[in-house]
């Protein structure tokens, strides 16, 4: 599949996923190679303190709206630009653009942003949400990447405009959560990217984040990101003292075992890896972009170019189908 | 080696064991192992679990773990129970043990504000499972009880959360809502409806209808309520409760752990043992940079992808090292165990005890 063509499916694209499964580094891809397909790029955060930023080489960076990369070049490249949201704010800006901008200032100077949001669980979410949905009617980007929040919490952030318009049945913030879940419901809007490892205990919780978020929200799930996977190299399944003797070396005392016993961590590692795969695709018919594991000290800017082109090259793979409806 | 064994006074001399850290380092299963070593060593150990992906329940081959502590049978000494923490009953069961009569309780429980609070307010789940804490540790008999407090972002959620609920019930809001039955001046009324006004245009009159509800249900009982907060943090506080800092080698979740120990510390808690899982193995003392050196001259040959391999993890094991550095100084003198990558996931009471081989030291 063409991978403009992949990255003009929705405009959204949410990435969720467990904790230490590398959604970031996952979200920062995604935008390289959208950026890279020649798509102008928004990436937002909502929790702060990602270090998404590094990995482009940057500052971190807060509510105002930075460039992380500069299109132009022979690739024709698009610009990737990212800000991070806070619910905070959010309100703030929501209540001034609804004519209620005394009130603003004293529901933020006297905490009761607490107690509003206890009244209506899931409002901070749906102004969250609510300010991307503007960024996306708004066309702030030809994609908008969103780094949704880790742990458990990307399923609660996702149900959270069903639960608010069960809790607040009239008035703005109804009108708004009915707005999000116009935008999440449909797929060339939205769709949500699931990042995985290929490891047991992940790709469970991925299966069941999956089916939850397409039965209980109606999100379209485009392809499953499994992230970490070992690049094969040649040569493990040999002996090393004989690969030696071929390649005409000499191998310190000690050097043998060492590289035996790597070659066999790896393979070992590889093959488990394959297994789950495999289990993955038995238990959730969607398709699979692998992204390979990078031996490197903290990923950076070069990390972030291989990532990419293995995603796009993945994307590249895919049947012509993929992002749109069959 | 004698960082194993290091481990031993940490189950031994604790009452109370709080498995702190960040989403998917395997702090469930590291509970789930420190409980099972307690009653291994002829302890009565609980392990208390609020991972809503019930692992727990599938390293202990357990379904359908409840809110109650559930005996798992064993071929150890003492005794090992489970529970997986349930926000809301044990939110209803607080509510009930403090009120005054049934229909206060009814009529809270039944209030919709009081719903969402109990099952959505941010640290209403942290505020639990410190509360299940205590009630394990205040009604039952249990010698070791083993938390698993849950992935927060901000370290201080847990320790807060007891707290959170009170200073809800100290903010000026709830004043203001009770104002009309604690008899306080009219202007202070008007003022309050013209902000409760405002407030309805933004959620919608209906939710501060409940809101209000709730509130004036609750009368009477925040009193309670403070005790107990206070009661739990004393509880956490105190030197039988051990903190045990769970993470794994990666830059960006030692950052993360390396947060909490701070926020520990600010808070008078000292970390009492930091224990890494899924470090790569060291397979050589070579520096990464000759390996890759070697990778090259050999390049094309079996020989260079043997050597790439190598370069590969010797640079992941001191990339892991220099990682755990600064964290492992910022601990010390806690003992710090590093427990390998294994081989397959935990979902049984012999993975369990392959990895207590690793935290205790021994072979089993």
């Amino acid at each position: 599949m063409d991978p403009a063509q992949f990255f003009q499916a929705a405009r959204v694209v949410i990435v969720a996923g467990k904790g230490g499964v590398g959604k970031t580094a996952v979200t920062a891809t995604m935008a390289r190679a959208a950026a890279l397909s020649g798509l102008s790029t928004l990436v937002i955060e909502v929790e702060g303190k990602s270090g998404l930023a590094s990995l482009y080489g940057q500052p971190p960076f807060d509510y105002d709206e930075v460039v992380l990369s500069k299109g132009g070049g022979h690739h024709g490249a698009a610009d990737v630009r990212a800000r991070a949201l806070t619910s905070d704010d959010a309100l703030i800006e929501y209540l001034e653009d609804h004519g209620m901008s005394r009130i603003s200032k004293r529901l933020a100077a006297s905490g009761a942003i607490d107690m509003v949001s206890t009244a209506a669980p899931g409002i901070k979410d749906i102004l969250l949400l609510g300010k991307v949905k503007q960024l996306e009617v708004a066309r702030a980007a030809d994609l908008i990447v969103l780094d949704a929040p880790a742990a458990g919490h990307a399923i609660s952030f996702l149900r959270s405009p069903r639960g608010l318009m069960d809790a607040v049945r009239v008035g703005p913030i109804n009108a708004q959560a009915a707005d999000v879940l116009a935008m999440l419901t449909d797929p060339a809007r939205c769709q949500v990217v699931l990042v995985t490892l290929p490891e047991e205990t992940p790709v469970n919780e991925l299966v069941e984040t999956a089916y939850s978020l397409e039965d209980e929200v109606g999100l379209a799930l485009g392809p499953v990101v499994v992230n970490s996977i070992y690049p094969d190299v040649v040569g493990l399944e040999r002996d090393p003292t004989e690969a030696a003797a071929e390649a005409g070396a000499f191998l310190h005392p000690g050097e043998a075992e060492a590289l035996r016993t790597a070659a066999h961590f790896r393979r070992d590692r590889m093959a488990l890896q394959a297994e789950q795969l495999e289990r993955l695709g038995d238990l959730l018919p969607l398709p699979q972009l692998r992204l390979p594991y990078v031996f490197a000290a903290d990923l950076g800017p070069d990390d972030l170019a291989v990532l990419a082109d293995a995603m796009l090259d993945g994307i590249r793979a895919l049947p012509d189908l993929v992002g749109g409806t069959p | 080696m004698s960082a194993g064994r290091g481990l031993r006074p940490l189950v031994d001399d604790h009452e109370i064991l709080v498995c702190t850290g960040s989403g998917g380092v395997g702090k469930t299963t590291t509970a789930a192992v420190l409980a099972l070593e307690g009653a291994r060593l002829g302890r009565k150990a609980c392990v208390v679990t609020i991972d809503p992906a019930k692992r727990l329940a599938d390293a202990l081959g357990l379904e359908g773990l409840t809110n109650v502590p559930s005996q798992i049978d064993g071929p150890w000494s003492g005794e090992l129970w489970a529970l997986m923490l349930d926000t809301k009953s044990t939110f209803d069961a607080l509510v009930t043990k403090h009120s005054t009569d049934a229909g206060q309780a009814e009529g809270i429980l039944e209030n919709r504000f009081y719903r969402n609070i109990s099952g959505a307010l941010s640290g209403t789940q942290e505020y639990m499972a410190m509360e299940k804490l205590y009630e394990l540790h205040e009604e039952h008999d249990f010698d070791l009880i083993v938390v698993d407090t849950p992935p927060t972002r901000n370290a201080l959620d847990f320790l807060e959360a007891p707290r959170r609920l009170t200073r809800f019930l100290d903010h000026r809001l709830y004043r203001i809502l009770m104002a009309p039955t604690k008899g306080l001046v009219k202007a202070v009324n008007v003022a309050a409806q013209a902000f409760l006004r405002t407030v309805s245009k933004v959620v919608g009159s209906e939710a501060v209808a409940d809101a209000i509800a709730f509130f004036q249900a609750f009368d009477g009982m925040e009193q309670g309520f403070k005790e107990r907060a206070e009661h739990v943090l004393e509880l956490l506080t105190h030197d039988r409760t051990a903190f045990v800092l769970v993470t794994a080698p990666r830059h960006d979740v030692v950052a993360e752990a390396t947060f909490f120990a701070r926020k520990l510390a600010e808070a008078d808690i000292p970390v009492k043992a930091l224990i890494v899982n899924r470090v790569h193995p060291r397979f050589t003392d070579a520096p990464a940079d000759a390996l890759r050196e070697r990778a090259r001259t050999f390049a094309g040959t079996d020989l260079g992808g043997l050597y790439e391999n190598l370069a590969d993890f010797a640079l992941v094991a001191s990339r892991e090292e220099d990682n755990l550095r600064g964290l492992t100084e910022r601990v010390a003198p806690a003992p710090v165990v590093r427990v390998p990558f294994l081989r397959t996931d935990v979902h049984d009471v012999e993975g369990l005890a392959r990895v207590a081989g690793h935290l205790f030291d021994d072979d089993r």
